[in-house]
């Protein structure tokens, strides 16, 4: 049996600047068409899945305000991801360097490393954010170091350190610093908390409730740098051209070595750095459960935003809003599910970004 | 803590590792790395396990569970064989979609009981004193299966003609296909292979080693173990039959550690701090990246290691279409 094949004829033409944009729209759009599909074969009625997706993410300031908070470690996560991905080094390892940032970050709570009813909020909350940042950027370091000096697949390293990073944040909550058996430290003192909207309710009764949290503005900044980085920065040429293509790289004497560790390092710090915002913001204390496989949906965050930096900020406030909704929405894969399919989308259309497709019958073959 | 039980259960448990390893050797042997066993191990395990508790047949589920793997798996070929995706991106979207598919239509499954896998002895074998009784008495009929597996796999790879285009699939692609294979049409067919392996070692515990659906516990990562196993196992069947039982065996030990008051002689701080047990649970990642150290150097002394084209498409437009 012979079957059609496409020919891919490389575009030689630059895209038009709406067409990168428009494939991505249209993977999302045709990510909910397919799953509503999936979602009404189980026997769910996915338009009433979709109005109470829309409602319980946008239909409020407040619940715009929790999709935001939702959204921080994501922008941080996708941003850190971005970077490697660039370089084509695949750091899947988010989920467990967040989870070293959030413990680094409670080491200043819970050793405490200064003495926590005298020293002023701006002070701790700054020495959160640097640990949690020291604490990803270490356990960046491990696969980083492991890949630019023995190849050893980055990927497998990663993952299998998630699993370590989640059992060892375990073995704390759980144990020494579990407050009264529950797993979870004691709250932390209001001065490790990261300002939020609600504590302004006074000033602004607007305000009241509202969850959104400065990590967000930690998160807006990281994509100036980053951005600045990429686009704007000597060391960004270098790891796009590193990234595009690594012999040319080292002819032209750029050290590789050095920029896979370096860039996983970074990457690892950013995602510490959403470790902290959401111990410090969101939760105020080390537990068990502080992430919803944030780890990962950085990751297509990140694809999906075709590693811009700028892009990335929209889209986090895009997945924010769908792990909002699929908290109280059953069954509980849905968001999974979504996800999957939207990267699956996303990684195909790639190719209409890059060729022309021409389907060819072997037949056909024969006369040209 | 008994070594005949540690290593008679690290046989079994180690049945899953295999069977998905060793669909991922076929897999990327012609050339096509796919990340996302867990998440069609994952969907794997969820079919075989539903289609056996409403149905009370225990095979139809390993049927079930070895088509939603391999059908899973064919959007992973269609995606990085036709459209030339990045086969890395591709196989961790697959991992979120299996893992999507399986909690949405294991929805419900939690708790409830089915049918498992039969188990048997071999006739004369199991009467070897000691070997007979870790390797071929009372053991799950998917056991057995996996002893048949890797001699025949391995056989196929190295012995016949399909599996000599199937090397030359990942090795060459551009000599193969002038030799006349169809590089397409061998890519999708051992990525659906290692698909439906891959499904089959995912009920291979739902359905018999751990029966049960506990959601996106049932595999806890193991699918990603296989994948490292693969490079461990420098993509040789046997190695990665000793790899998965060696991992097996490490499961059972690091269990058996927690049970008893004293060890060696001395008391046991599993026991009395349960809370060390987090670092005995760590002990198969910490290993997995141990091995995958191992194997790098071991893989460049001996200049042997992964296929030449894995991980890249293969293109007949650029030969002048």
């Amino acid at each position: 049996m012979k079957f059609p094949y496409p020919a891919l004829i490389k575009r030689t033409e630059d895209n038009p600047k709406w067409l990168p944009v428009a494939t991505s729209v249209g993977a999302v759009i045709l990510a909910f068409v397919i799953s509503g599909i999936i979602l009404a074969f189980i026997g769910a009625n996915p338009f009433k899945v979709y109005s109470y997706f829309f409602k319980a993410s946008f239909g409020s300031w407040g619940a715009f305000s929790d999709v935001i908070v939702k959204a921080t470690p994501l922008l941080l996560i996708g941003l850190g991801c971005s970077l490697a991905f660039r370089m084509r080094l695949w750091n899947i390892g988010a989920e467990g360097q967040f989870f070293i940032g959030a413990f680094m970050a409670s080491l200043v709570i819970m050793v405490p490393l200064v003495p926590l009813d005298t020293t002023p909020r701006i002070v701790i909350i700054f020495l959160m954010a640097v640990l949690g940042m020291i604490g990803g950027a270490l356990y960046g370091f491990i696969p980083g170091v492991l890949k630019a000096k023995l190849n050893i697949n980055e990927i497998i390293t990663t993952l299998m350190l998630n699993y370590i990073a989640v059992l060892w944040n375990n073995y704390w909550v759980f144990g020494k610093w579990s407050d009264a058996g529950f797993q979870m430290t004691k709250t932390f003192p209001k001065t490790a908390w990261l300002p939020r909207l609600a504590d302004y309710a006074k000033q602004v009764p607007a305000f009241s409730g509202m969850t959104m949290h400065a990590g967000i503005l930690f998160g807006l900044i990281a994509a100036i740098i980053v951005y600045l980085i990429l686009y704007r920065s000597k060391w960004g040429y270098k790891i796009t051209l590193i990234g595009d293509n690594v012999r040319a790289a080292r002819y032209a004497g750029i050290n590789i070595t050095a920029n896979t560790i370096l860039v996983f390092m970074v990457s690892g710090a950013l995602a510490g750095l959403a470790g902290m915002t959401e111990v410090s913001g969101v939760v105020h204390r080390l537990q068990e459960r502080i992430s919803t496989s944030y780890g990962f949906s950085g990751v297509i965050v990140a694809w999906l935003a075709k590693l811009n930096p700028f892009a990335t900020i929209i889209v986090s406030i895009l997945f924010g809003a769908l792990l909002v909704a699929s908290r109280e929405i059953q069954p509980s894969g849905v968001s999974f599910l979504i996800q999957g399919i939207t990267l699956f989308l996303v990684i195909s259309s790639d190719v209409l970004l890059k060729y022309d497709i021409k389907w060819v019958r072997p037949q056909e073959e024969q006369a040209q | 803590m008994n070594l005949f039980e540690i290593l008679r259960s690290g046989v079994s448990t180690g049945t899953v590792l295999l069977i998905a390893a060793v669909g991922e050797i076929l897999t990327e042997r012609s050339g096509i790395q796919n990340l996302g066993v867990e998440g069609m191990m994952l969907l794997g395990a969820m079919a075989g396990f539903k289609v056996t508790y409403s149905t009370g047949n225990v095979w139809l589920g390993l049927g079930a569970a070895i088509l939603a793997g391999g059908m899973l798996s064919l959007a992973h070929a269609l995606v990085t064989i036709h459209f030339q995706a990045d086969q890395t991106v591709s196989g961790l979207s697959l991992t979120f979609l299996g893992t999507g598919l399986a909690l949405v239509l294991g929805d419900g499954l939690t708790g409830l009981e089915s049918a498992v896998v039969p188990q048997a002895s071999i006739p004369l074998l199991s009467q070897i004193p000691y070997i007979g009784g870790i390797l071929f008495s009372n053991h799950n009929l998917l056991v057995y299966f996996g002893y048949l597996l890797v001699p025949l796999v391995w056989l196929y790879i190295h012995k016949t003609k399909p599996g000599l285009h199937l090397r030359a699939v990942g090795e060459n692609p551009a000599a193969a296909d002038t030799l006349g294979v169809n590089i397409y049409r061998t890519r999708y067919l051992y990525t659906f292979a290692g698909g439906c392996l891959a499904g089959l070692a995912g009920a291979a515990i739902s359905v018999a080693i751990a029966p049960g659906w506990y959601s996106n516990l049932t595999t806890s990562g193991q699918g990603w173990i296989a994948v490292a196993l693969v490079i461990f196992a420098q993509w040789n069947p046997w190695r990665a039959a000793l790899g998965g039982y060696l991992f097996g065996m490490l499961r059972r030990f690091t269990i058996d550690l927690q049970g008893p008051t004293m060890l060696f002689g001395m008391v046991n701080p599993f026991f009395h701090n349960m809370n060390l047990v987090f670092f005995l649970q760590m002990t198969p990642y910490v290993l997995t990246i141990i091995a995958l150290i191992w194997g790098s150097s071991a893989a460049r002394k001996k200049r042997i290691g992964a296929p030449a084209a894995l991980g890249t498409p293969y293109q007949r437009g650029e030969r002048g279409l």
